[in-house]
């Protein structure tokens, strides 16, 4: 009698790893043919543009993608170029890239965490994206960059200000040309004296999610830092439309500076009841009542009308900017589509951009080799000066410009002046700042 | 002291809102049976009656002037009212400063009509059917107003300021012998709260008065007899839809200036305002418009600091933390009736 080799327990092992094989996605193991995941193989290829087409911040989505439009027909020759131009890396010349066509498809985040990851995944899987690129929110950003780390392609993140992106949570394939909380602090704290004096007691309302938290801190340590006192923090839920339970308190609080940490809808919300309540005529200790908005959005600016008027925040970039690149951009935005591109659809258009400069550099899809063509590199011409993609972290260091709300505005467009370009030395950080303490970019993941 | 009297008066407008959309749900829910879901919805469409007109009244036209350049450098082309143009800029500026109070003269008749045309074209079909399915049907309208409002009017909030007579703060503190700016309270929630009064002080007289009132109450209490004395009964619940309709409408136009109208502002209102119902028990008006203030002003107490120090995150959860204590307690609700939604 032959005795079988096989113990029951000998099959269950064997039964577990085929079945952890079989449900391992299929984005994760790749074909021995490629070297690494979606290698363009015919004569095009494909970028995946992941942003809020629904939702709360759709009208920030439609703007990036009408700005990633604009980098797909310059890549491939079409319309007068736009910043390619001035771009101070030269390997851009209209042939799309590598000699590749670009063609991209698109994907709607909702501004939500697991419908950005499925549309990530979906435009990965099924369309073949090399390089997933957008987000008008933190959250989903964070989300989409730890999926594409996983899958094996390049995240270039888009209107995405937490602190984590490209701190605790930054990742090797991920990516970010916006600024960051700790960036509006640096910048935005010594106008705040300048202008405010160097005693003042802020009171913060903010955003109960993670670009909330991290602006919150960034802009109190930065702020104390110069003299200032915090005499409270409250979070507001996110969910929250009216705002005047918490503004009420605000009145009696001993408070002379209110910083309202919050985007889109809730800051049009907070700022227009802030006002109603008559914070801005309102004097404690004989001076005048003061609001801070730390983040703009023109777009979203707009939405609350008049009550921004005369308002101190931080932008990454501005239309009414006087640089080549930006008039470039400008004017082939402008001359496209009727009106002045926002800050959300500048920095996708530059993501675009210096990730196929990159490639071009690097000679390779390879979202290692990639990674290695980004890292360390300076350019000029996008609008921002010049432009450093640090290599500890991934995130680009640039002046940041201090914006108020405009008092006479000349047209539609014309809601925020630029009061200062705060030089990129001050809104320098360490990359083991404790604010960004805690995460590792680990290695790069090529896919396959 | 006044920390307390000023989360009062803050929760009397947000109370005002709810009790005016509560009101709509109930008297809808009381006369037709019907659990309507798109009655957020319907005061998000009543807000953008106010956008509409504001719209309607800087409809403008442009002329070039080669003095000033648009942002491409081109000659800037700028935009002037008609209505500015036609009756001069102090009158025709006027005008378009008041679009939100003359709003409610526009939103009456085209919230009437929506909700006759709701009424008689969808939610009719739906009356015999499980609540369930009322409420996949309405729920589903909501979704498909709010998206075709944002197809027209885009995601992001629109400005609708209160007119520049209205805008700034009551000291409420110095009426009551505190400190001056101790309690400041907006001249334009202390107006949207007599608003809300007035309007739920009409429905209960229409009900109460009018004889119209009279046979729908009774049609509330007994349908069947009703029709059985020759009343047609159908008709003047579609009038009473319309009316709720109406109400939803004007709660949403008076709530502009207080939070710039987005496509979303139905929905965030909804949720609550069935919470509202429930606590003040399904088909009780009365009762509607007692838990919207009381619901209101808790919720503006949850999020005052004291509170928030003892119990993190109760301003969030406070609404359905008391749903559940009165569900508990009193099943029915507040002031709820012995058999509703009980067969």
């Amino acid at each position: 009698m032959v005795k079988s080799l096989k113990t029951r327990r000998d099959v269950l092992k064997s039964g577990a790893l085929a079945g952890a094989g079989l449900a391992t996605p299929v984005i994760f193991t790749g074909s021995s043919a490629s070297a690494f995941t979606n290698e363009p193989t015919g004569a095009t290829v494909t970028l995946g543009f992941n942003v809020p087409q629904t939702g709360p911040y759709a009208d920030e989505g439609a703007d990036e993608l009408r700005a990633y439009e604009l980098a797909v027909e310059h890549l491939n020759g079409g319309g007068d170029g736009g910043m390619i131009s001035t771009f101070s890396s030269k390997t851009l010349d209209g042939t799309g890239i590598l000699g590749k066509k670009v063609e991209y498809v698109t994907g709607d985040t909702q501004t939500k965490t697991d419908a950005a990851r499925a549309s990530a995944r979906s435009m990965i899987e099924k369309d073949g994206a090399i390089m997933i690129t957008g987000g008008s929110s933190s959250g989903p950003a964070i989300a989409v960059q730890a999926l594409c780390q996983e899958a094996g392609v390049i995240f270039m993140a888009g209107l995405t200000h937490s602190n984590d992106t490209t701190g605790k949570d930054k990742k090797a394939n991920g990516f970010r040309h916006f600024f960051n909380g700790y960036m509006s602090g640096a910048a935005l704290a010594p106008v705040l004296a300048a202008r405010y004096g160097a005693d003042r007691v802020a009171y913060h309302l903010t955003a109960d999610y993670t670009w909330g938290w991290t602006q919150e801190e960034s802009i109190a340590a930065a702020t104390e830092a110069l003299g200032w006192s915090t005499i409270d923090k409250v979070r507001t839920p996110l969910a929250s439309t009216d705002f005047s339970s918490y503004i009420a308190p605000v009145l009696n609080s001993g408070a002379d500076v209110l910083i309202l940490n919050h985007y889109g809808g809730n800051m049009v919300n907070s700022l227009t009841n802030a006002v109603e309540f008559g914070l801005r005529e309102k004097e404690v200790n004989g001076r005048a009542f003061e609001i801070v908005v730390p983040l703009y959005s023109r777009l979203m600016a707009a939405g609350a009308g008049e009550n921004v008027k005369g308002i101190l925040g931080s932008t990454n970039w501005h239309w009414s900017l006087q640089d080549q690149g930006s008039k470039a951009f400008v004017q082939s935005f402008g001359t496209k589509y009727g009106f002045p591109p926002s800050q959300a659809a500048h920095t996708v258009y530059c993501q675009t951009l210096l990730y196929a400069d990159a490639v071009n550099r690097a000679g390779s899809f390879n979202p290692c080799a990639v990674v290695e063509a980004l890292e360390g590199f300076e350019f000029d011409g996008l609008g921002n000066g010049p432009t450093l993609y640090r290599a500890e972290d991934h995130q680009c260091f640039k002046d940041v410009l201090v914006v108020q709300g405009k008092e006479n505005p000349e047209n539609a467009f014309d809601l925020l002046e630029v009061v200062e370009i705060t030089p990129v030395e001050q809104v320098t950080y360490d990359p083991e700042h404790p604010m960004f303490a805690g995460g590792a970019l680990g290695e790069c993941n090529p896919g396959a | 002291m006044d920390a307390i009297l000023l989360q009062i008066l803050n929760g009397l407008d947000k109370g005002s809102a709810y009790a005016l959309i509560a009101l709509g749900l109930t008297l809808i829910f009381g006369t037709l049976g019907v659990v309507n879901f798109a009655h957020g919805a319907l005061f998000m469409l009543g807000a953008f009656c106010a956008v509409t007109l504001q719209r309607i009244l800087t409809f403008s036209f442009e002329t070039v002037d080669d003095s000033r350049t648009d942002f491409l450098g081109n000659p800037l082309k700028v935009e002037t009212p008609y209505v500015e143009a036609w009756f001069g800029p102090q009158t025709g500026g006027a005008i378009i400063d008041w679009s939100v109070p003359l709003a409610i003269l526009f939103a009456i008749p085209v919230m009437i009509s929506i909700g006759f045309a709701m009424e008689r074209g969808l939610i009719r079909h739906f009356y015999k059917r499980p609540h369930a399915d009322q409420i996949l049907v309405t729920f589903g309208l909501a979704i498909v107003l709010q998206e075709i409002v944002k197809y027209f009017f885009g995601a992001n909030p629109i400005p609708t300021p209160a007119p520049e007579s209205f805008r700034g703060a009551l000291d409420f503190g110095i009426l009551l012998g505190f400190d001056p700016n101790v309690i400041i309270y907006p001249y334009w929630r202390l107006v949207y709260f007599l608003f809300a009064m007035t309007i739920i002080g009409g429905v209960f007289a229409f009900l109460r008065y009018t004889t119209f009132g009279m046979v729908v109450r009774a049609g509330m209490a007994d349908r069947e007899t009703v029709g059985l004395l020759g009343i047609d009964i159908d008709r003047r619940f579609t009038v009473m839809f319309g009316i709720a309709a109406a109400v939803a409408g004007l709660a949403g136009v008076m709530y502009t200036p207080i939070n710039a109208p987005n496509y979303h502002m139905g929905m965030d209102f909804l949720v609550l305002s069935f919470v509202v119902v429930v606590v003040g028990g399904m088909g009780s008006l009365p009762g509607a418009v007692l838990a919207g203030f009381l619901l209101g002003i808790l919720e503006s107490f949850a999020s005052m600091n004291e509170v928030k120090a003892i119990l993190p995150g109760i301003d969030q959860i406070i609404i359905y933390l008391v749903a559940i204590i009165i569900l508990l307690t009193r099943p029915r609700g507040l002031m709820g009736r012995r058999g509703v939604m009980e067969e």
